[in-house]
C-alpha cells in the first residue's frame, strides 16, 4: 500500500505557505478542513499565472489570449470529467459551489417535475443545502420531503431508508460523507435501492471529493456535486455533474451571455450542454485553480491520503476516549471528522481558548441544526484533518483541550 | 496563560456561568422579549417587572449558550433590579461602549469584567446578546432580537 512517509508529510506541508504562519505567537494548527482546506502553491500560482499571462474572457475573444483561456477553461472540464469518471465530459456542469449545484438540481430537475402526493428523500445526516432547496422546490410544488432516520452512531438506518421509498419518491439526495458527523454513507447500495422504485439520485459530494476517488459511472448516480475549495482548489467554484439525458431534458436554470445560440424577442434558442448551464462570464480563474488541485492531490494518490487521515482519525479518536470526550457520530465509516463536546463547556467558548493556542477548529452547528437537535447538543467542536497534518497537530489540540478544563475547572 | 485569556474568562465571569442568578421564569413579568444568535445558537429569553413608578422591580432570564452569553445576562438581571427604566437605557449604552473600544471612566461596576470581551471581537455578539434583549423588552418589541447582524 503507498502510504506517506514522514519525509513526504514535510514536503507536502512545504508546499502550503499558510502552515508556515503563527496565530498568537503559536504555529498555526489547521484543523478545519472539512470546513475549508488550504491551498498549495501550485494552486495559488496558476491563479497568478492566468492574471499574469492570459487574462481573458472565454469563447468570445478571437485572439490569442482568449484562445489561451479557453484551452484551459475546457481542459479542465476534461480533467474534471476523468476526475469523477464521467462518461462524457459535457456531464461537467461548473457552478459556484455544491450549494448551487444542489439548487440547479432542485429548481431545473425536480421543479418542473414534482407535483403534490410525489415525495423527496433526504436522510437526517445531511448539510443545510441539501435540506432548504428541496424544502423550496416542495413548497413551489405541493410534494412531500421525507427524512430517512440515523441511528445513535450517525448512521442512515439502511432499512428504515428502504421502507421511506415507493414509487412516490422522485428523488433521492443524501450526502456521500456527512459533514457534521464524518458518516460515509453506503451510497452504491443507497442508489441501487433508489432506482428500483425509480427516483433519480442527488448525491452532495462536498465532503467525499477530498477524501476518497469518486466513480460517478460505477456509482450510477443521476447527479454529483462537489466544492473546489474543500479539495485545495479556489473558492466559489464547484461542480455539478449529471447524466447527459437527464441535464439535456432539464430547463436553464439561469438565463444570459454565453448560454444561447440566437435570442429575439420573440425566441431565445438555448446551446448544448454543457453551456446551457454557464450563463455569464464564469469564474475562469477558479476553474483552472482546480484543475491544478485536482493534479496535485492525484500525485498524492488517494489511497495514500485515505491511509494517512484514517490513521489521523483513529489517533484522535483514541485522545478523544482518554480525554473522556463526548464524540458525536461513531459510524462504522468514518472520513477523518472528529465531532465532540468538552463537559458541559460551550463549543464557542471551547473554539475562542484553543485559538489562543494556534488551533483552528469549527465550534457550532456546522449547517446541521436537524444533527443537532438528535444528538440534543446546541453545538460541538469539530477536529477536520487533511493529509498534511499530522499526530504532533492532534496533541497540541488535546494540550489546548487540557488548558479549556483548567479555565472552567 | 495568554493575559487576554485571563481578561476574558475572569473569575466573575466563570462564577456566573456556574450559577447564573435569576435563572428561571418571573410569574408577575409585565415586559418580556427573547434574543437568540442563529449562528451561535445562544438563546435568551428575559422576563422583567416593571413598577407604576417606572421602577425594575424583578429580572429573571432562561436560556443556553456560551460562558460569555450566561454570565452577561446574569450580570444584567443583577444590575438592574431596583434601577429605573431610563436607567436601564443608560447602562445600556454604557456597556455597549464598553465592549465596541471606548474604554471609558463610567463606574460600571461589576459590568467591567465584560471589559477583557473588547480584545475578542467575535464574542461580543455574546456579550450583547442579552442587553439587546433588554432593550426590546423594555420597547415591548415583538421581535426575536439577534447580535449576529454585523452592527456591533
Amino acid at each position: 500500500m503507498k502510504t506517506l512517509t514522514d519525509a513526504d508529510i514535510t514536503r507536502i506541508r512545504s508546499e502550503f505557505p499558510i502552515l508556515n504562519t503563527t496565530v498568537k505567537g503559536h504555529p498555526l494548527v489547521y484543523l478545519d478542513n472539512a470546513n475549508t482546506s488550504q491551498k498549495p502553491q501550485c494552486v495559488i500560482n496558476a491563479l497568478k499565472d492566468y492574471y499574469e499571462r492570459y487574462n481573458a474572457n472565454i469563447y468570445r475573444g478571437l485572439y490569442e489570449l482568449s484562445e489561451l483561456a479557453t484551452a484551459a477553461y475546457e481542459g479542465a472540464r476534461l480533467r474534471v470529467a476523468q476526475f469523477l469518471n464521467a462518461k462524457d465530459d459535457c456531464e461537467i456542469i461548473f457552478v459556484k459551489g455544491t450549494t448551487e449545484a444542489i439548487n440547479l438540481v432542485a429548481q431545473s430537475y425536480a421543479r418542473p417535475l414534482l407535483k403534490p402526493g410525489d415525495e423527496v428523500l433526504i436522510t437526517a445526516l445531511e448539510h443545510h443545502s441539501n435540506i432548504v432547496p428541496w424544502q423550496l422546490v416542495c413548497e413551489q410544488t405541493g410534494a412531500t420531503l421525507r427524512v430517512a432516520p440515523i441511528n445513535l452512531q450517525g448512521e442512515v438506518i439502511v432499512e428504515e431508508y428502504e421502507k421511506c421509498l415507493s414509487e412516490k419518491t422522485k428523488i433521492v439526495a443524501m450526502a456521500h460523507i456527512s459533514n457534521a458527523l464524518g458518516t460515509i454513507n453506503p451510497i452504491a447500495k443507497m442508489i441501487a435501492k433508489a432506482h428500483a422504485v425509480g427516483a433519480v439520485t442527488v448525491i452532495d459530494g462536498a465532503q467525499a471529493a477530498p477524501h476518497t476517488a469518486i466513480d460517478v459511472q460505477a456509482l450510477n448516480c443521476d447527479f454529483y456535486a462537489f466544492s473546489s475549495h474543500k479539495i485545495y482548489g479556489p473558492t466559489g467554484i464547484g461542480v455539478l455533474y449529471g447524466k447527459k439525458a437527464l441535464l439535456d431534458a432539464m430547463p436553464p436554470y439561469q438565463g444570459g451571455g454565453e448560454m444561447i445560440k440566437s435570442v429575439t424577442f420573440e425566441k431565445t434558442t438555448y446551446q448544448d450542454l454543457p453551456l446551457k448551464f454557464e450563463a455569464g462570464t464564469q469564474h475562469i480563474e477558479g476553474v483552472i485553480g482546480l484543475k491544478v488541485a485536482l493534479d496535485y492531490v492525484a500525485e498524492i494518490g488517494f489511497e495514500a491520503i485515505n491511509h494517512h487521515e484514517h490513521e489521523l482519525l483513529l489517533y484522535a479518536t483514541q485522545l478523544a476516549r482518554q480525554h473522556n470526550l463526548r464524540i458525536i457520530g461513531e459510524a462504522k465509516e468514518k472520513a477523518s471528522i472528529l465531532s465532540f463536546t468538552v463537559d458541559n463547556i460551550h463549543a464557542h467558548d471551547v473554539g475562542t481558548i484553543l485559538n489562543h493556542y494556534g488551533v483552528a477548529v469549527r465550534a457550532g452547528h456546522h449547517c446541521a441544526m436537524p444533527v443537532m437537535e438528535f444528538f440534543q447538543v446546541p453545538a460541538t467542536l469539530r477536529a477536520s484533518f487533511a493529509f498534511y497534518n499530522t499526530k504532533a497537530e492532534i496533541d497540541i489540540l488535546f494540550n489546548a483541550l487540557q488548558k479549556v478544563r483548567e479555565i472552567f475547572k | 496563560m495568554n493575559d487576554d485569556l485571563i481578561e476574558l474568562y475572569q473569575e466573575v465571569i466563570m462564577e456566573h456561568n456556574r450559577n447564573p442568578r435569576n435563572y428561571g421564569v418571573l410569574a408577575n413579568a409585565n415586559r418580556e422579549a427573547s434574543g437568540f444568535n442563529p449562528l451561535c445558537g445562544d438563546k435568551i429569553h428575559l422576563k422583567l417587572h416593571i413598577a407604576a413608578d417606572n421602577t425594575i422591580t424583578a429580572v429573571m432570564f432562561e436560556g443556553s449558550g456560551c460562558a460569555i452569553s450566561i454570565a452577561s445576562a446574569s450580570l444584567l438581571t443583577e444590575i438592574l433590579h431596583r434601577k429605573t427604566v431610563a436607567e436601564a437605557y443608560t447602562l445600556f449604552e454604557q456597556f455597549h461602549e464598553l465592549l465596541t473600544g471606548h474604554p471609558s471612566d463610567i463606574p460600571l461596576g461589576k459590568l467591567a469584567v465584560f471589559a477583557g470581551v473588547n480584545a475578542f471581537p467575535a464574542r461580543v455578539k455574546c456579550a450583547t446578546l442579552a442587553w439587546h434583549t433588554l432593550k426590546a423588552a423594555l420597547l415591548n418589541n415583538n421581535v426575536i432580537v439577534s447580535t449576529e447582524t454585523g452592527h456591533e
